[in-house]
Parts: structure tokens; C-alpha cells; sequence
């Protein structure tokens, strides 16, 4: 772990051990990988191979926590291709808080070239949270398609549960308080791809806490 | 954002985030189920007081498939036939709940006092204003343009496939026919300014108007030369606006001589098109005089995105309500104009 200079970003680049301003990293690289190992062991187990398979990863995070996902089950189950399982599903127009929040951005939805009917789609996100977003998601997957079965997969979940949704899949149950604020850092997202910051410093994947700063957090439901 | 009224409002990150949003909602119109359940609840008023087909229907559809509820009024059939003024049908639409209000009028600057009268809380989208703008149909005349040109590796920029974030930069548009009368063609010379782009207007010079010295763009009396010359990557033809030519006979007015000359010098051919590059695409916004500024070889050449312009007006108005009523409209007041 290099703890180089601290450097002014929008946020703060922390080492798994640093504390200082109330970030406290919870889950680091090889845990997050040794996680998403069980995860894909479970779903061969649970869907006896992998067979009609389609991985759906929510933007942003859930899309390359989908894609480390399929790589895994290709080396469980070697006929399996990544890029023939996994895709990606913008759940932003099916949100039920859109006049609640600024205009979202709405991202790529991306479906596997064999579409979604009759397979089973297991749907993959960093942070389980109110189940809202989830909510969404099955609505977005009743317009786009009728896949046999749907499963849910969250590399955090940190309960407050609004809505009867539970995961099938977990990474790490991670009780919380609701002034709490869980956030999921992964290389493929929030890397800096030409080193923006100027540091040679490297991010890493990593489950954070911190302290929510004030009542009201425009951040969405994580 | 609050309201659209005028291409000359908008900066390039505006654009091109209608212009993104307008690609999304392009995907989702490829489904079995076009319908998304976004702006449930919402309700949006078409407010025509001129004709018009397919920017009503555009409107309409573009609405209904985000599951807002619409309302048509046309001025035909209205209270407004009965010698009603704007601001009193305005105050009616308010009482009624509208959260937007699409608004067609022959006066310029109609849907500027709409927006900013204070008769109405609702958005206010520029659906055509006399002979001033049309933000709309710039906005999807970009839209095509970006999906076919950019990216392709003319403009420069080697990136193929994706146009998603990018303007017009370095991308030539030939804009050919009745710019005096257009406010199509005014629409589309700020915004494919703001993105880029460089436009040179064509026009007999009876149909160029005062003031055009100020515009960001060329201006050229002859087809032939721009077409040669510019090699331009879009080429697009402008409806002779016939009944707004007063006495409007077999000489079109007094705008010029007569039909076949003019078709002989601005009428886009199989000769002209011959001229151009392979990439080159030909754009009208609609509807098309046969005959007149555009032959039927032109109108149905593969090279033709007449068709495709319509559809994309249904994406790009999509994503003009999405980003006009999706979000928290206080916060978003406080935070622009």
C-alpha cells in the first residue's frame, strides 16, 4: 500500500488503514475478489451450471462487478464467453424519486446479443440499500423482455430495506446506521486513466463508510 | 434547464447532453415496449395556434411514450377562434395543472412571453415561433448529423463507432433554399455553430435575410460553387415557404421569377447530388415541395435521411421533456436563470 502525498481531489484517496476523517474501509481488494469468487461458485451451484445465464450489472458500479463476475464463471465453467453473458441495465427512466433529485443522467442500456427471454438474468449491484433501485430494475426487465427467472446479486448489503426485496447473492452483510454512507470504489470506475490527480498513486477496489456530512445529501439511495 | 426557447440559449454541454439523452431514448424506442413509465403523471400541452403535422405528432408521441398525459389544443376549433389572447388561454392551461407547455405560434417571441410573462409555472418548449426559431428541429437535425458523420473519421477525430459526448467539430453544412422565411434555418445555424460546425447558407439574395452578416456562418448566392467548393459533409434543403410569399401566384411572390428557375439554380438534383462526396448526407426538415427544392431522385436516394430525421425528432423530443420535467423543478429554478 503506497500512502503517497495527500492529494486536494474531490475525494479523498484514503489507505485501507487511515481513519482519519471518518472514512473506514471495510472490505479491500482481496476481499471484495475473494467475495465475488463465492458469489459465482453460488450461482453455479444454485442454477446447477451456468447454462441460460445473463448477467445484468447496474450502472455504474454493478456493470464491471457483472463483468468480473462472468469472468469468474468462465473459469468454473469453462463453455461459458463473458462477453456472451453480460450486459448492462439503466434503470434511471423506472426511478421512483427522478422528481425528487436533479435531471439524472441516463446511461447505456446493453443487452447480451441472445437477448433475455427464458434465461435466467441475474441482476448485480454494488450497494443493496432500500431495494428501490431493484424495484426499478424488474420494472426495466418487464419492458425489455420475460426472462425465466431473476436473481439479485450485491457485493454490500447494508440493510434499511423499503421494499420486500432480498438478495440471493451477497458479498458482505454490512449492518449500518442510515447516517452512515456506504460507498463502493472499484479500479475500472473510479481509477483516473491518465493520473488526473498528478500522483502516481493507484486506486484500489475498496467498500467504504463514512459519516454522512449533513441532513440532506444529495446523493441517491446508496 | 427550464424552458427551450431559442438554439441560441444553449451552450455546446447543454447540446450535447440533449444530444446523449436523445441517443438513450433512441435505444429504448427499438423495443417491442416503447413505452417507459418515466413521466407518470405529468401533464404536457401541445399549444398549437399554426398547422403542423409531424412536430404535433412528434410532440405527442414523443410525450406518450414517457407516459406523460397530453393535451392537443389547436387555435382552429378553440376559444381562441372566439378572439381569446394568449395570456387568458395561458392562465386556463395553469389552472389546469400543466407541467409543460409546447407552443407553436405565428408571432416571434410568443413562446418568450409565454415563459417569462408569469402567467404559467410550466416549461415552455419553442415548437416554432413565426419566423424566428425551432430549437427542436435543430436539435434533431444535429442528432442525425452526429449519428452519421461523427465518428466516421471525417471530422478529423479517428474515433469510429460511438458519437456519445462529441459535437460537430470540423463537420461542413450546406444549408440551400428559403432561409429568409426559415426558422428552421436560423435554429440550426446557432446550434451547429455552438457544436462545431460550419454553415454556409445558399439563397437567392431575395431570400437572404437583413442582418445575416451577424450570424455565426457563410452565406453564398450559388449552389453549384458551395457543393464543389465546401465538399460539405450534410446538405440541407429548406422548404419554399410559399404561403408565406404574399401573393403567392405561379412567381412566388416577387422572391423569384418562377419555379423553374429557381429549382434550376437551388433545386437539389441528380446532377448536384452526383457533385457531392460519398458520405455526404441530404436532410430536409419537411415537408418536401417535390419538384421544387428538391427532385424526387434526391428526396429518395439512399443517401436521403429525410425519414430517419423524423424519427430521430421523436428521441430528441423525448429527451428535451425528460430533461425539462424529470427532475426537481424548484431546485433546479433557483440554480439557473
Amino acid at each position: 500500500m503506497s500512502s503517497g502525498p495527500a492529494v486536494p481531489s474531490s475525494e479523498p484517496t484514503v489507505t485501507p488503514e487511515d481513519t482519519s476523517d471518518g472514512v473506514t474501509t471495510v472490505l479491500g481488494e482481496a476481499e471484495i475478489a475473494r467475495a465475488l469468487t463465492r458469489i459465482a461458485h453460488e450461482v453455479v451451484e444454485r442454477n446447477k451450471g451456468a447454462r441460460d445465464l445473463v448477467l445484468l450489472g447496474i450502472p455504474t458500479r454493478g456493470v464491471p462487478l457483472a463483468e468480473r463476475l462472468a469472468e469468474r464463471l468462465a473459469t468454473i465453467e469453462p463453455g461459458l464467453v463473458p462477453a456472451d453473458v453480460v450486459g448492462e441495465l439503466d434503470v434511471t427512466m423506472y426511478r421512483d424519486d427522478l422528481h425528487k433529485h436533479p435531471v439524472r443522467t441516463i446511461g447505456a442500456t446493453r443487452l447480451p446479443a441472445s437477448g433475455i427471454d427464458g434465461k435466467i438474468v441475474v441482476l448485480v449491484d454494488d450497494v443493496l440499500f432500500s431495494g428501490r433501485t431493484i424495484r426499478a430494475a424488474l420494472d426495466a426487465i418487464s419492458d425489455i423482455g420475460r426472462p425465466r427467472a431473476v436473481q439479485l446479486a450485491a457485493l454490500v448489503d447494508r440493510g434499511h430495506r423499503e421494499l420486500p426485496i432480498r438478495p440471493d447473492y451477497v458479498g458482505k452483510n454490512l449492518p449500518t446506521s442510515l447516517s452512515e454512507r456506504v460507498s463502493v470504489r472499484l479500479v475500472e470506475t473510479d481509477g483516473t486513466p491518465d493520473g488526473a490527480a498528478g500522483s502516481g498513486q493507484a486506486v484500489t477496489d475498496a467498500v467504504l463508510i463514512s459519516q454522512r456530512p449533513t441532513s440532506t445529501s444529495s446523493e441517491g439511495t446508496r | 434547464m427550464k424552458h427551450l426557447l431559442s438554439t441560441a440559449d444553449l451552450t455546446r454541454a447543454d447540446a450535447i447532453r440533449i444530444l446523449d439523452t436523445a441517443a438513450q431514448m433512441a435505444a429504448t424506442q427499438s423495443r417491442e415496449i416503447k413505452k417507459l413509465p418515466t413521466l407518470r403523471g405529468r401533464t404536457v400541452v401541445n399549444l398549437f395556434f399554426e398547422d403542423s403535422t409531424r412536430t404535433r405528432i412528434s410532440f405527442e408521441t414523443a410525450a406518450k411514450r414517457l407516459s406523460a398525459d397530453v393535451i392537443n389544443f389547436s387555435a382552429k376549433g378553440s376559444s381562441v377562434s372566439k378572439g381569446e389572447s394568449l395570456k387568458d388561454t395561458a392562465l386556463t392551461l395553469q389552472a389546469m395543472g400543466a407541467d409543460a407547455v409546447v407552443i407553436r405560434h405565428q408571432a416571434s417571441g410568443a413562446p418568450h412571453t409565454l415563459a417569462h410573462a408569469g402567467w404559467v409555472e410550466a416549461a415552455v418548449v419553442n415548437a416554432g415561433d413565426g419566423m424566428h426559431q425551432h430549437p427542436t428541429q435543430a436539435l434533431l437535425d444535429a442528432f442525425t448529423m452526429r449519428r452519421h458523420l461523427v465518428g466516421r473519421g471525417a471530422a478529423g477525430s479517428a474515433v469510429v463507432g460511438d458519437p456519445t459526448g462529441q459535437d460537430l467539430a470540423g463537420l461542413r453544412v450546406a444549408v440551400v433554399g428559403d432561409v429568409l422565411h426559415s426558422r428552421v434555418a436560423r435554429s440550426n445555424v446557432h446550434l451547429l455553430h455552438t457544436l462545431g460546425a460550419q454553415v454556409t447558407l445558399v439563397a437567392p439574395p431575395t431570400l437572404v435575410p437583413v442582418g445575416v452578416e451577424t450570424w455565426p456562418c457563410d452565406v453564398s448566392y450559388h449552389l453549384d460553387e458551395v457543393l464543389a467548393e465546401t465538399a460539405p459533409d450534410a446538405v440541407m434543403m429548406l422548404r419554399v415557404q410559399r404561403e408565406r410569399m404574399s401573393g403567392s401566384g405561379a412567381g412566388g411572390g416577387a422572391f423569384f421569377p418562377n419555379p423553374l428557375e429557381y429549382t434550376r439554380n437551388f433545386g437539389l438534383d441528380g446532377r448536384r447530388l452526383a457533385l457531392l462526396p460519398d458520405h455526404t448526407i441530404v436532410m430536409h426538415p419537411g415537408p418536401m415541395n417535390r419538384g421544387l427544392e428538391i427532385s424526387a431522385e434526391a428526396a429518395d436516394s439512399p443517401r436521403a435521411v429525410i425519414v430517419e430525421q423524423v424519427a430521430n425528432g421523436v428521441a430528441v423530443r423525448m429527451a428535451v421533456l425528460y430533461l425539462l420535467l424529470a427532475g426537481d423543478a424548484s431546485k433546479e429554478r433557483a440554480g439557473l436563470e
